[in-house]
This record gives structure tokens, C-alpha cells and sequence, in this order.
């Protein structure tokens, strides 16, 4: 509002005073006069304010560490690294199509939904040239690409003849142990239903990744060869479900999209189906792991994780204790401001 | 008949001598001249031959530049490698060019290649567009200039023919008409004017308002009939072309073999405009851009300041950081690589080529990769931002309402655009006294003629400052109770305060012992010294004017030597050539008109003085005198002056022609223009000049001529002028002088062989001189010497040779001069008063206040500086003043040694200044309460360099320095070696010509738009209307300008280190691989786009404290002197802050997704994110004032960068992550926490312990207006 005045006195200035031509315009603006608002950081203003927001933290701060701490999560390492572990044998990298078994107990039930991770710690997924070593047209269902991957993917773009389908380190290396959870119900194991739907992003599923549009698939993929260390092609990674192959098959894409920190988990499956929905009863369950990943070259370990999530995401303490803290520091350093305020301000007055 | 020749001799001199007139007065351009006379002498042809174009296809001068000009950098083809090639002179361009261009090397890319181009392109093409604006519209003028018509003579069609600018060649012949604008440097060949002169306007070449003569060549001098271009043979040699306006010389070889020297008001320079002449016509001599005009044209000036000097230490600094960085994360790359041995895990690409890189090599290639990944920390924005942050403070600036000057409708200029923030740091201010402190309006104040003083009333003053219209004359004589009077005092009467106020002046002058008389009857002597005069040839047949009682003769030489002796034109709006038609010719005439019965013409005195008027036309008799009878005049003089001492007679004045009273003078010095508004108050008026004839008209006499005969030119040197003119009535040839006091007491006759008085005389006039000057007058000895024939033949001899010689004209008319000037009588003196500006005691004051040292240089004398300086408050009647005047370097030496011993106990020769680093209040300590006064003999000793270091010792302990007598050079001097030595800040204003060295030499040179000319503005690269607004300029424009860069400049380095330390921590987490989680568009455009926006209206709306809080409190200006809004540990201080603020926001999210199976991207723009928040708060933090165009601007940005990322920037990964995170609380919570604990210190910093500035904020209430 008050620029709008400037200018409209700025007119009738400018009538009044025309035949001097070099007079500037007399505008909010050109005379440096805009409606401006001073913060004056006095002490009473800083000192409330930071008790407020000290006092605002630590609640935020106690909400999120209840809910973190409410949290139920189980992690299992299966690197089989210990001898006395069943995976030790599998860990042996000559080893082939080996199986090992994780026993585990829930004392009580764990609430669902439960979530179902693999993790991999001194993985770097984040290597620069890991990172890069892709084809984003290939991965978009773009045929031209299938002859011919982008020089991203080199090494990893031919076998020497034949150009692989997908190229790139990050499809090759790919995760490929795979889990069948078992839980002991009257002296034989049931086998727990595992929803590996819609464990990717949406984006990922429908836009970002395509299938060629061929069908069947398999024929989109003549004359190309499967990734160095997969065993199967792409058009055969989920021979339960036909429409969970190719690029768009969910372990892949979750696979697909690098983890930020060498040390993460991924999502491999949900427990949210039958009897399980609302979580995994208490009881004894095993774990049948096909042991295909070798991490011991490059002291990686291999784990699984259960948890279930709040609104707040999965269980992280962090958050909480951070909140927590700065709150504090910000209540102790209105205290010391209120101390050092008194000092300066009193004597003064005296 | 006979005596034609000779005539034309003299009439050349006279040219010659008016040649040198001005010569000497471009103190600024003698550099110029001798670069130019130097690089000329390396050429083989040191000349110029024009012939004249015959319009066949050979034209002679074709090998000279045409009149087409181009002043546009590029063609259409050169422009983009020239342009590039410009702007790779800025280092830093061709640093990111590298950088980019570094990417396409397959190894070490790091983002894709063409986007790494972007912002290099970006920021080159903004450049570009930029450059290609001001050349489309130098182009367009050029265009325009180009195709002005003027009339150029064709052979073929033997006539004048319309032809465009751009088609006129050199050896053309050009018909000028009124007002029409030159075309190109011609020299005068033929003008209507029956005086053979043309009139210019140089006001685009020089500023200078008043008309300028120029004169036809003397062999077409006398050529009646119409110049004919076929008839023209000769052949012209000049010199080449150079860019001094005030000179020129050459010749034209006729056919016949004679030649005819060329001076410079020969020759008509481009540009100019013809005015009062109906037509002119010349020979086009240089052309195009080989005219003076254009050889002056040097764009504007690059300066490069202070705080960009900082920065760019900075810069190299953070080069060195980043390349630290690289290092560091390179060696750790190596080592990571070389922890798996042979054992290469799945997640590490081999080489294309299939092979394993060594770890050197990798360590290597990832050296160079991450000079790419963490270039943002060189902020390539910051350049440009810098620019267009100035661009915007030069807006506001020129825009400041309160830097604009109603009176002569101007405003600040700003015409060099990078140094603002300069204004904010300056430490010394170096001033001009006249016409910077002063109006530079000088008003006739008082005279001493022979010994006996007269004061002019400053009623008339006022009157006499702006001659109305109509003419004051005739008010003068119609209301004679209030118009100018003198009046007569005794020795003893003690002189009046110009203090005083005017009512007080009156009564004073009425009050005095002797009566008042009023001008006319000053006028009434002269008249009355004339009848004398002219009674006496009557009487006795050899009566010299020295036989008439020497006070008169005296009065009347001295008004006349006002009148004639000066360079004033005159002129009239309606008349523009002003003449005398029919002045009076003889004494035969004289007495004619004047006692037409009662004296006869039996005198045969004078015989050659006829020839003053053998030109001029019969055209109507318009001066003819028409005053009552002689007679009855006569008898009313001597009434009157027998009523001398009653009360002041009426007088009614003598009618006379209306034209009179519109004369207007013009002169190139105001002291000129004020000594002849002076004598014409005293009814004794220059009314026409021509180059070689000067008309006063005096009352009941009518107009009498005076044949001038040469004018030896004013020069700093000499500090003096002369003229020698013929006296119409006694034929005797007179030298008038007029000049400092101190060089004229030099030349007074000595005593002996002068009149006994003579003695007395000197030491009366002098004792006057000092009464003067310690009214704070400016003073000015008026002196004359009649010459014998033989005398003048003799001197004549010499002169003629001296203006005839090609080598060295200059020293030889410089030494002729001095032979002439010997042996004066002096005839009186008088006090100018050039009043202060408004404002300018307030100004010094708060000035000083702010911290500066004010040192004021000037060319008056030291008694007149002093006076001025109390007056303007620069030294002040309590503290002590130190007076260095030293005849000898020796002398001069052992006062320094005295003074510095006495005042500065503490005093170290070679002490250095307190650097910027100490705080005001200890510099504030080393200041005394001293003044110093030093003359300008004394100051070439003491800026000798043995002396200079101690006089700077002395003289920067002094409050305020006073420099007198001083020359432009020494001016230039002093600035350079305070500049220097102290290493501090300057900044020097100036109104004129001889201020021009001092501009250039300082950090700022400011120029006031005043009344002597454009040099000084054309030199500057602020000019102001009036001194005062230097405060506003200073204290308010400077301190923004200053505190805003430099807050933009810790700004930038600091959210780029921020940002950059980002991408470096993470290298940690991904075995130093180079690979960022900040996708590569944010990297790239973080600092073009998101960031940078914010920050540039920071930059340029930002106020720390109010305009009117900076006024009060001009202590706040010395933060910018002090650098204290950018030191080096500020810049350490941000750098560390950033590094402790991106370690918050890179660990905060680290901790919180820590072992979660967040992805890459979907990790990295929460950090982006926050990295982003952190920097905008802190910038709301850092910022003072919050425009609400701020808030808005923060979340403008901020949902833009939102909502664009995942639409368009992502071609890659990060596709859709944002919206994920949209919908995470989690997100939101990181958003509130971090930039809390980020800026935590920050707000602890800002608490209660008030800062320097909120203290002085305190007493003044703020405009809360939101």
C-alpha cells in the first residue's frame, strides 16, 4: 500500500515540477524508502524467543522419542562370518546354491505391518562410477539401447559380442540371495506368506522403468545376454508372476535405486497378508536364506531386518534426542542470556 | 596603405599571443601532449599535408581516416571471438571455461558435460548480451551521426551540395551555417562576419558555456569578395592528429611560395556549434576519428577497488581451500582403493578398457574430478552479481532526491561504476578551495587604488552577481540612493567585517569619516581625468597623462586596465556582434563631440590610431553619443565635485542605447567576468572585443578603442596576465597587468627610479593586500608600464620571432612574456569575495566527525586560505596552528624536524600509519588538535623526497591540513603521496581544470558541476552539483554501498563453502569417490539460481542503519574505513561458521536416515533442502532490514526450486523425490531442527550483548513501518 501512495504523490510531483527535467522521481522506491520491517534483536525479544523455541523443541523432542522407542525392530546378521553360524558354510565363495537356515524367537507379538529388510553394511552403492554405470534409456524400454547400451555402462555395456541386457555394475551386482520365512506352528513349520508388491516406488514402477513393449517378453531380448553375474535373464527373474519381470520386477527396482550410505537396508518383502496382517505373532520362526551374495571380499556383511514403522518412519532415536538437545542448549542459553543481560543492564541503570 | 603589412604582423602576434592564451590553462592534458609529441617523434612524418580534394578519383588525403565513424566494438562476424575474447581477460572465466571444458576428459567427468557448460555459458552469454546492447546502441548513434547533412563543395557541379557526415573527406571545403553542428575539424577559411570571425559553443567538447572566436586565416583575411573553393592552391601542413583541444599549429604553403602560419583558433573542432555567424566556410583538416573531438572520447573509467581487491585475495584463498580439499579426498580415494588389493569388490568399476586402475591413478583422476564436483566454492556468480549490484547502487545514487540541485537542475552523476563502495571507505578527502568550497561567484568587494582604499557595497553585489536582463546600468543610475558606491577612506579607518551583515555594511560606510560618493561619481572622475587630459593639449602643447594629478590618472588607469585587460567576450542574445560602430576614433574626434564649441582640433597627437576602425563598416551610428550638451555637462561635473563630501548628488545618468544594457560578459575565469561587471558598475564598460580592438564606453564620452595589441594569456606559472594596447587619446602604447600579488610586487619599478610616492605606495597597496586576504578576499595587483616606441620595437622584434618559431614556441613566448612584464607601476589592487557554498561548514564538520582528514589545496594566497578555512570551519580558533613557510629545502627540513619534535613527542620518521586494523578510537588518539598551513614553496621542499616522509608524519597528525600557493602538479603530488605512503584511502574534489591531475591520481576523484568548465567533471568519476551533498554521498551512499558489498561478497564465499563442504563430507561415506547425493543440477544452479537471487536484493536494498541515522551519527562512517564489514578474519570466520553449519546439515540427516533404506537422491534433497533453509535464515539473520519483498522473494525461490526440481531438472535419478519427501514428516522435522542447531551461534552472537552499532542505534527512533 504504501508504495502504491509513493507513486501516486510521484505523479502529481512531476506536474508540478516539469520543466526540471533532471529532477529524480520522488518514488518509495528510487529513494530508498520502502516499507521496511527492523528487526531490533534486543534481549527481550531473543530471551523469550529462544525459551519458546527450547520449550516448542523438547516437546517436539519427547513425542518423537516415545514413538521411535515404540518402534520393534529385529536385525539378524547372516554373513555367516562366525564359524558356529549355519551360513558359515555358504559364506565360502566356491560354494554354489547353497542354503542356510536363521532360527529366531519373538517373545511377543511384533505389530504390523512388519516390514522385511535385507541389509548390506560396507556396501558403497553411492561409488561414483558405480553410480553412473546405467543406461536410462535402456531401463525405459528403448530398443536402440538393447543393441547398443550408452558407454555409461562400460565394462559392464558387451560381453565382447553381445551386448547386455541390463548393462551397467549396478544391474550386475545385483542382490540376488532370496528368503523364505518359516514359523513353527504346532511342531511344523508354516511358511509366512511374503508380499513382495509394491515394495518399489510408484514412479519407479510405472514411469521411470518399461518393458519393452514385445510380447512375450523374451523375444525382446534376442540377441542380447544377461549380466555377467546373474543367473537368470531379466524376462525370467520371477517365474511365479509373469508381470514381476524384466525391468519392473520389484527387486529390481529396489536394487536399482542406490542406497545413499555404504551401510543400508533395503526392502525385500511385507508381512501383511492373512494371518499376519496385523503382525508376527510371538513364537519360534526360521529363516531359509538361498546364500548367493558374496560380501566377504570387501568386509561386507549381510543382515535381515523386521521392523515395524510409525508415522514418523522407521525407529531412529536420533531424532528425538536431537530435538531433545538443542531444546535444551536453547532453554540454557536464554539463562546465560538472562544472566549476562542482568549484568550489563542493571549497573547501567544504577 | 603603406602600413598594411605591418598590421598584418601585429594582427598575427596578436593571435599568436591569444593562441598561448589558453594553451597553458589545460593543466590536464599537458600528459597527453607530451605522450603525444613523444610518439610522434618516433614516425618518420612528423606532419600532415592536406590538399584540397579536387572531387577526381585520387584524392590526395585518401589515405587519411574519412569522416565516417564507428565507435561499435564488433561486426556482426567479430563479435562472438572478440567478445570471447574480452572476457577471458577476467581470470576467473577461464578458470570455470577450464573447469567445463575439463569435464569432457571421459576419466574424470563428473557431471555430464554439457550441463557443466551451463552456468559458464550462462554467466559468458549474460556478459555477452550485455555487450551487445551498448554496441547496438553505439551503433545506432553512430548510425544517426553518420548521416547528418552539411554542405560540401563539389567540384563538378561547382557549388555546394547536400552530403551526409559520412561522406566528407579531408581537403573537403564545408559551408557552415548558423547553428549548425561541425562535422569534422575544419580550419577557417572564409566567414561572413565582417571581422573575419566565426563564433563556436564548444559546451560538448568542454562544457564551457560561453562563445568561443575563431578566426579566418590571415591570407583570406581580406578577401572581399565571396570565398571561391577553385581559387584555393595552397597547400596545408599540420601536425597529426592528437587529442589536445588547445592546441593546434601548421601552416599553408601557397603556390606563390609564401606561407601563412595556422594557430588553433584557426581551426573549428568537430562537434562545436556555429552560433551568430550567418555562414563560415572552411577546409576539412582531420576527419572522422582522427578529430580532436573523437581522439578525447575515452569511455568510461575502470577502477577497481578497494573491497574487490580484498575479495580477490579471498578468492585465491578459496582456491586454495578447494584445491586442499581435492588433495585431501584424493589421497583418501587412493587409500580406499588400496584396501582391497587385488580383491576388487562388485560394487568398483573397472576402467572401460576392463583394467584395474592403480591407486595412484585413481587417486589422480579423482583429484580432478572433484575440481569439478566442488567448483562451486569459486562462486563464478559472484562476479556478475557484483556488477549488478553496483549497476543498482549507481541507480539509487543517481536517483538520491536529496543529491539533486534545483538551481541548476542537476543531479549526481555517476560516471564510474564500480567503485561505490569506495565512497564508504574513504579516509582522506582532499579539496579544492574555490568553487568546491566556494560558489565560485565572485563578487567585487573592495580596491585600493594608489594607496587609498574604496569598499564596494555589498548592496550592489547582490545586483551584480546575476545581471538582470534589462541591465543593472540603468537602475544603478535611476535609484543611485542603493546602488553601488565606494567608498573613500582614510589609512586609518579600520576595514569592515565582510562578516558583518549588510545592514551593518551600510551603516559602516555611511558612518565612515569620509562621505560616500556614489559610482557615478567615481565615473565623474574618470570623466573628469579624460577632460583633463584632453584640456591639456589645449593648454600646452606636450601635456603626457603623467602630468595629471596622479590619483586621477591613477583611478582611471585602473579601471581601464580592468576593463581591457582580461579575455572577457562580450555579448548580447539580441546583438550578436557586438561593436562599437563609431567609437571615438582620435582626440580630434573626442573634442569634437565632447566640447564642440569651446576646444579646437588643433592638436595633431595622434595619427595612426585611425586604423583601429579602417575595417568596420558604416553601418549605422548606434554609439553615437547622445548626452545633453557638453557644455552643461562639464559645469555639472564640477559642481558636483565641488559638493564632494555632502550627501551623494542625484544623477541621472546619461541616456544611452537600449542595447547597452543587455551586455553580457563571458568569461573563462569568474574573477575576469567580476573585475569588468565591477568597472561597468563604475559606468566604465567593456562593450566590445575583437581580436585586435577593445571598446569602452565611458560615460558622456561615448565608446573610445583601444587597439589591442597582444595579450599575453593568463598561466599558472606566471600567474599573470597582460595586454598591450594602444591608447586611443595619448597614442601611447601601454602594458596592462594583472596577477597574484606576490609575483606582481616582484615587478613593481623599483622606487628610485619611480615617483618618490612609489615606495609608500607599494607598502600601502601591500598592508591593503593583507587586509584583504585576511578578510578572506581573493586578491589580484593591477599594475601598468607605458612603453616607449623603441622599447616596444625592440621587445616586438623578439616576440614575433618567438611566435614564428615551430620548435619550442611555448618556452619562447613564455620568456618574451617575461621581458615584458618588468618594471610595472603599480596601480592598486583589489579583493574578490568568493562566498562559501551553503552547507559547506556543516559538511566539514560532519565530515570530520565521520573520521576523515580533510586536507584542502589550494592556489590562493596563504592569507586568504587561512581566513576561508576558519570560515568553513576547517581549522578552528582553539586549536593551535602550525605555520611551515621555508625558503629553502634546508630550512624547511629543520621547521619539520622543530614541529615534529614540539607537538609529537612520540615521533617516529618512518612510523607507518595505524593500518585500518585499529580501532577508531585509538586512530581518533593520534589525531592532535593542529592545524597546518604550508605554502606552496614550502611544500615542493617538503615533497622532496628526503622531507616527504617527515611532513607526512607531521601533517597526518594534524587535524587539518591547509596547502596554498599550491600548483595542479603539487596538488597531484601531495594526494599521490598520502595515497602512497599512508596507504589509505583518498578521495579528492575538485571544480576546474587545475583539479583535473588531483581527481585522477586519487582512489575517488569526485567534480563539481560548477562554473569553470567540465574538465574536472570529465576527469571524475562522481561529479556532484554542489560540495555539501558529499556528505550524503559519504556518509549515507558510501556506507550502504559498502557494507552492502561486502555483507554480499562474506555472503557468497561463506554459502558456497557451505554448500561445497557438503558434497566433501559425504566423501567419507562413499570412498572418496567424488560422487555427490546432491544431484548434479542442484550442484550446478545452487549457486546461479537458488541462492544467488536472495542475496542480489540483499545486496541492493539492505540498509544496516537508516539514511537519517547515518547523517546524525557520522562516527558510523568509520566502520567502512576501518574495513570493519570485511576483514580477513570476517572471511576465516564465515569460512569457518560454513564448515561448522554444513557439518549440522549433512550429519543431522546422516543420524536420522543412518541405516534406513533411504536412496541416494531421496537423502541428498533433504540436505539441499536444508543446506538451502539454513543459508536463506541466515541471510534473514544477517540482513537488517526486512523488506517485505525479502519474505516473499525467500519463498518465491524456495517453491519454485520446490515444484521445478522434479518436472524439469531430472532427466536423472532424483525424479520424484521431492514429492516423497513432501509427504515424510520426517522431512519437516529435519527442516524445523536443523537450521536451529546451524545457526544456533549465529542467534547466540546476535543476543544481548548489544552490538556497537545497536548502541548507537539506541537515542534515534526507527520508522517501524511493516
Amino acid at each position: 500500500m504504501g508504495k502504491e501512495g509513493g507513486c501516486g504523490q510521484n505523479k502529481t510531483m512531476v506536474k508540478q515540477e516539469q520543466e526540471l527535467a533532471n529532477r529524480p522521481d520522488n518514488t518509495a522506491f528510487t529513494q530508498q524508502r520502502l516499507p521496511a520491517w527492523q528487526p531490533m534483536l534486543s534481549a527481550g525479544i531473543v530471551i523469550p524467543g529462544f525459551v519458546i523455541i527450547g520449550l516448542a523443541f523438547i516437546g517436539i523432542g519427547v513425542a518423537l522419542f516415545i514413538t521411535s522407542k515404540n518402534i520393534q525392530v529385529m536385525e539378524m546378521d547372516y554373513t555367516g562370518f562366525e564359524p558356529d553360524s549355519d551360513c558359515f558354510k555358504c559364506s565360502n565363495p566356491e560354494e554354489k546354491n547353497c542354503v542356510c537356515q536363521l532360527d529366531f524367537n519373538i517373545s511377543s507379538r511384533f505389530e504390523g505391518p512388519v516390514f522385511f529388510y535385507y541389509g548390506l553394511s560396507n556396501y558403497f552403492q553411492n561409488y561414483r562410477r558405480y553410480g553412473v554405470s546405467k543406461d536410462d534409456a535402456q531401463l525405459s524400454g528403448d530398443l536402440d539401447n538393447f543393441k547398443s547400451p550408452s558407454d555409461t555402462c562400460s565394462p559392464y555395456d558387451t560381453d565382447g559380442i553381445k551386448p547386455i541386457v541390463p548393462c551397467g555394475s549396478i544391474a550386475n551386482s545385483m542382490f540376488n540371495d532370496t528368503f523364505l520365512l518359516y514359523r513353527e506352528v504346532n511342531g511344523t513349520n508354516e511358511l509366512v506368506p511374503l508380499d513382495g508388491k509394491g515394495i518399489a516406488w510408484w514412479t519407479d514402477y510405472n514411469v521411470k522403468y518399461r518393458n519393452p513393449n514385445v510380447t512375450p517378453l523374451k523375444e525382446a531380448f534376442e540377441g542380447t545376454v544377461k549380466p555377467l553375474f546373474w543367473p537368470r535373464p531379466a524376462y525370467e527373474l520371477d517365474t511365479s508372476d509373469p508381470n514381476n519381470n524384466g525391468f519392473i520386477n520389484q527387486d529390481f527396482l529396489v536394487w536399482m535405486r542406490r542406497a545413499a550410505l555404504p551401510d543400508f537396508r533395503k526392502l525385500y518383502r511385507r508381512i501383511a497378508q492373512g494371518d499376519y496382517a496385523r503382525g508376527l505373532p510371538a513364537g519360534n520362526y526360521s529363516l531359509k536364506i538361498a546364500y548367493n551374495y558374496p560380501v566377504l571380499s570387501f568386509q561386507g556383511r549381510k543382515k535381515v531386518v523386521f521392523s515395524n514403522v510409525s508415522w514418523m518412519g522407521g525407529r531412529n532415536d536420533f531424532l528425538g534426542i536431537a530435538y531433545l538437545v538443542i531444546g535444551s542448549m536453547c532453554v540454557f542459553m536464554s539463562i546465560v542470556m538472562l544472566i549476562v543481560y542482568a549484568k550489563f543492564k542493571f549497573p547501567e541503570e544504577d | 596603405m603603406e602600413d598594411e603589412p605591418n598590421r598584418g604582423e601585429v594582427l598575427e602576434t596578436t593571435r599568436g599571443a591569444m593562441a598561448r592564451d589558453t594553451e597553458d590553462r589545460a593543466a590536464g592534458t599537458h600528459k597527453a601532449e607530451r605522450r603525444q609529441r613523444g610518439r610522434s617523434k618516433k614516425k618518420p612524418k612528423e606532419t600532415r599535408t592536406v590538399r584540397v580534394h579536387t572531387g577526381h578519383e585520387h584524392n590526395p588525403n585518401r589515405h587519411y581516416a574519412n569522416n565516417r565513424i564507428k565507435t561499435t566494438k564488433y561486426t556482426v562476424l567479430s563479435f562472438l571471438p572478440k567478445n570471447l575474447f574480452e572476457q577471458f581477460h577476467r581470470f576467473a572465466n577461464v578458470y570455470f571455461v577450464f573447469i567445463a571444458l575439463l569435464n569432457f576428459v571421459p576419466v574424470v567427468n563428473a557431471f555430464q558435460p554439457e550441463l557443466a557448460l551451463a552456468p559458464v555459458v550462462f554467466i559468458l552469454s549474460v556478459t555477452a548480451i550485455k555487450d551487445l546492447w551498448e554496441d547496438y546502441r553505439r551503433h545506432r548513434s553512430d548510425t544517426e551521426i553518420n548521416h547528418m547533412d552539411c554542405l560540401v563543395y563539389s567540384r563538378a557541379e561547382r557549388r555546394y551540395v547536400e552530403r551526409f557526415w559520412k561522406e566528407v573527406q579531408v581537403g573537403d571545403f564545408i559551408r557552415l551555417r548558423c547553428n549548425e553542428i561541425l562535422p569534422a575539424d575544419v580550419l577557417l577559411l572564409s566567414s561572413s562576419d565582417p571581422d573575419r570571425l566565426c563564433h563556436l559553443e564548444t559546451a560538448t567538447l568542454d562544457g564551457e558555456t560561453n562563445l568561443k572566436q575563431r578566426q579566418v586565416v590571415r591570407s583570406f583575411f581580406d578577401l572581399d569578395c565571396e570565398f571561391d573553393p577553385l581559387k584555393f592552391n595552397g597547400i596545408i601542413e599540420c601536425e597529426k592528429p592528437n587529442n589536445d583541444l588547445n592546441r593546434f599549429r601548421g601552416y599553408i604553403l601557397h603556390r606563390s611560395g609564401s606561407r601563412d602560419a595556422l594557430y588553433k583558433d584557426n581551426l573549428l573542432l568537430r562537434g562545436c556549434t556555429v552560433r551568430n555567424t550567418e555562414e563560415a566556410v572552411g577546409i576539412v583538416i582531420y576527419a572522422g576519428h582522427e578529430t580532436k573531438a573523437m581522439l578525447n572520447n575515452n569511455g568510461p573509467r575502470y577502477k577497481r577497488s578497494k573491497l574487490e581487491r580484498q575479495m580477490n585475495v579471498h578468492v585465491f584463498w578459496c582456491v586454495v581451500i578447494l584445491l586442499l580439499m581435492c588433495l585431501f579426498a584424493a589421497i583418501g580415494h587412493g587409500l580406499w582403493v588400496f584396501q582391497y588389493g587385488d580383491k576388487r569388490p562388485v560394487f568398483d568399476v573397472l576402467s572401460p578398457e576392463g583394467a584395474e586402475l592403480s591407486p595412484v591413478v585413481a587417486a589422480v583422476y579423482l583429484f580432478l574430478t572433484l575440481i569439478i564436483v566442488f567448483q562451486v566454492l569459486i562462486p563464478i556468480s559472484l562476479f556478475v552479481s557484483i556488477e549488478i549490484v553496483k549497476v543498482c547502487q549507481v541507480f539509487f545514487i543517481h536517483q538520491d532526491q536529496d543529491l539533486y540541485d534545483e538551481d541548476s537542475d542537476s543531479r549526481l552523476q555517476c560516471r564510474a561504476l564500480n567503485i561505490t563502495e569506495d565512497l564508504g571507505q574513504t579516509q582522506y578527502v582532499f579539496s579544492d578551495k574555490t568553487g568546491t568550497l566556494t560558489e565560485n561567484k565572485m563578487v567585487f568587494r573592495r580596491c585600493t587604488v594608489a594607496g587609498v582604499e574604496y569598499s564596494h557595497d555589498e548592496v550592489d553585489s547582490e545586483e551584480e552577481e546575476v545581471p538582470p536582463p534589462g541591465g543593472s546600468l540603468r537602475r544603478d543610475s535611476s535609484s543611485s540612493q542603493q546602488s553601488s558606491r565606494v567608498v573613500l577612506r582614510s589609512l586609518s579607518t579600520k576595514t569592515h567585517r565582510r562578516t558583518g551583515s549588510r545592514a551593518d555594511a551600510k551603516r559602516a560606510s555611511i558612518l565612515s569619516k569620509h562621505t560616500a560618493f556614489s559610482s557615478p561619481m567615481v565615473s565623474m572622475v574618470l570623466v573628469l581625468v579624460l577632460v583633463l587630459c584632453l584640456l591639456c593639449p589645449v593648454s600646452s602643447v606636450q601635456c603626457p597623462v603623467s602630468s595629471l594629478p596622479s590619483d586621477l590618472a591613477d583611478i582611471m588607469d585602473f579601471f581601464m586596465a580592468l576593463t581591457v585587460c582580461n579575455t572577457v567576450v562580450v555579448s548580447s542574445p539580441n546583438q550578436p556582434r557586438q561593436k562599437s560602430k563609431s567609437p571615438v576614433k582620435t582626440i580630434e574626434d573626442f573634442i569634437k563631440r565632447f566640447t564642440p564649441s569651446r576646444l579646437t582640433s588643433g592638436s595633431s597627437s595622434s595619427s595612426s590610431s585611425s586604423l583601429a576602425t579602417s575595417r568596420s563598416s558604416n553601418r549605422g551610428c548606434s554609439g553615437l553619443l547622445s548626452s545633453p550638451s557638453a557644455e552643461s555637462t562639464l559645469a555639472k561635473l564640477q559642481e558636483e565635485q565641488a559638493a564632494l563630501g555632502s550627501a551623494p548628488p542625484r544623477y541621472d545618468g546619461t541616456p544611452r542605447s537600449p542595447e547597452d544594457g543587455e551586455l553580457r560578459y563571458e568569461a573563462e575565469s569568474p574573477d575576469e567576468a567580476a573585475l569588468v561587471y565591477a568597472a561597468r558598475a563604475y559606468k566604465c564598460s567593456l562593450v566590445g572585443r575583437l581580436p585586435d580592438q577593445v571598446t569602452v564606453e565611458l560615460p558622456h564620452l561615448g565608446k573610445l578603442s583601444f587597439e589591442l595589441l597582444h595579450t599575453l594569456g593568463f598561466d599558472s606559472t606566471r600567474k599573470r596576465m597582460s595586454v598591450v594596447v594602444r591608447h586611443p587619446l595619448t597614442d601611447q602604447i601601454t602594458v596592462y597587468t594583472k596577477g597574484a600579488d606576490s609575483v606582481i610586487m616582484d615587478l613593481i619599478k623599483p622606487p628610485d627610479t619611480g615617483r618618490k610616492l612609489s615606495h609608500e605606495l607599494v607598502l600601502r597597496t601591500q598592508n591593503y593586500l593583507n587586509l584583504y586576504a585576511a578578510d578572506g578576499l581573493r586578491t589580484l595587483c593591477i599594475a601598468k608600464k607605458v612603453l616607449s616606441k623603441e622599447q616596444y620595437a625592440c621587445w616586438l622584434q623578439r616576440h614575433l620571432e618567438a611566435e614564428t618559431a615551430i620548435q619550442g614556441r611555448e618556452e619562447l613566448l613564455f620568456d618574451s612574456a617575461l621581458r615584458l612584464e618588468t618594471n610595472l607601476q603599480l596601480l592598486g589592487a583589489t579583493g574578490i569575495e568568493d562566498r562559501l557554498q551553503d552547507g559547506v561548514p556543516e559538511t566539514i564538520a560532519s565530515l570530520r566527525q565521520a573520521g576523515l582528514q580533510i586536507w584542502v589545496l589550494t592556489g590562493d594566497k596563504q592569507e586568504t586560505a587561512v581566513n576561508v578555512a576558519y570560515a568553513c570551519k576547517l581549522l578552528d580558533p582553539e586549536e593551535e596552528i602550525l605555520t611551515l613557510n621555508a625558503d629553502s629545502h634546508e630550512a624547511c627540513a629543520l621547521l619539520l624536524e622543530e614541529t615534529a619534535k614540539a607537538f609529537l613527542p612520540n615521533f617516529a620518521p618512518f612510523e607507518v600509519y595505524p593500518p585500518s586494523s585499529s580501532s577508531p578510537h585509538s586512530a581518533a588518539f593520534t589525531v592532535h588538535r593542529l592545524g597546518l598551513v604550508i605554502d606552496g614553496r614550502t611544500l615542493a621542499y617538503a615533497l622532496d623526497q628526503s622531507l616527504e616522509d617527515r611532513f607526512l608524519a607531521v601533517a597526518r597528525s594534524c587535524r587539518s591540513v591547509l596547502c596554498c600557493r599550491s600548483t595542479p602538479l603539487q596538488k597531484s603530488t601531495v594526494v599521490k603521496l598520502v595515497r602512497n605512503k599512508l596507504k589509505v584511502m583518498t578521495l579528492a574534489i575538485g571544480d576546474g581544470a587545475n583539479d583535473v591531475s588531483m581527481i585522477q591520481v586519487a582512489d575517488v576523484g569526485v567534480g563539481i558541476s560548477g562554473q569553470e568548465g567540465m574538465q574536472a567533471v570529465m576527469a571524475s568519476d562522481f561529479a556532484l552539483p554542489r560540495f555539501r551533498y558529499l556528505q550524503k554521498l559519504l556518509l549515507v551512499h558510501g556506507h550502504w554501498s559498502y557494507s552492502r558489498l561486502a555483507n554480499m561478497i562474506l555472503f557468497f564465499f561463506y554459502k558456497n563453502a557451505m554448500f561445497v563442504a557438503l558434497v566433501f563430507w559425504y566423501q567419507f561415506y562413499c570412498g572418496f569417490s567424488g560422487s555427490a547425493m546432491i544431484d548434479q543440477w542442484y550442484l550446478i544452479f545452487f549457486n546461479l539460481m537458488f541462492s544467488a537471487f536472495p542475496q542480489l536484493v540483499t545486496g541492493t536494498l539492505d540498509k544496516d542503519v537508516s539514511a537519517e541515522t547515518l547523517q546524525q551519527l557520522p562516527q558510523l562512517y568509520m566502520s567502512g574505513q576501518n574495513s570493519e564489514e570485511y576483514k580477513p578474519y570476517m572471511f576465516w570466520m564465515n569460512m569457518i561458521d560454513a564448515f561448522y553449519q554444513s557439518l549440522v546439515c549433512f550429519f543431522i540427516p546422516y543420524f536420522a536416515y543412518a541405516d534406513s533404506d533411504v536412496d541416494v537422491f531421496t537423502w541428498g534433497t533433504p540436505i539441499t533442502t536444508l543446506a538451502l533453509l539454513t543459508i536463506l535464515v541466515h541471510l534473514g539473520i544477517e540482513t537488517r532490514t526486512w523488506v517485505r519483498t525479502h519474505v516473499s522473494l525467500f519463498f518465491t525461490v524456495s517453491l519454485c526450486y520446490n515444484a521445478s526440481c522434479p518436472s524439469c531438472f531430472s532427466p536423472s535419478n532424483p525424479y520424484w523425490s521431492m514429492q516423497r519427501l513432501l509427504q515424510d514428516p520426517l522431512f519437516y522435522l529435519l527442516c524445523v531442527l536443523t537450521p536451529v542447531a546451524a545457526l544456533l551461534p549465529r542467534y547466540v552472537q546476535l543476543g544481548p550483548v548489544p552490538l556497537p552499532l545497536d548502541l548507537w542505534l539506541c537515542p534515534v527512533p526507527l520508522p517501524l513501518d511493516l
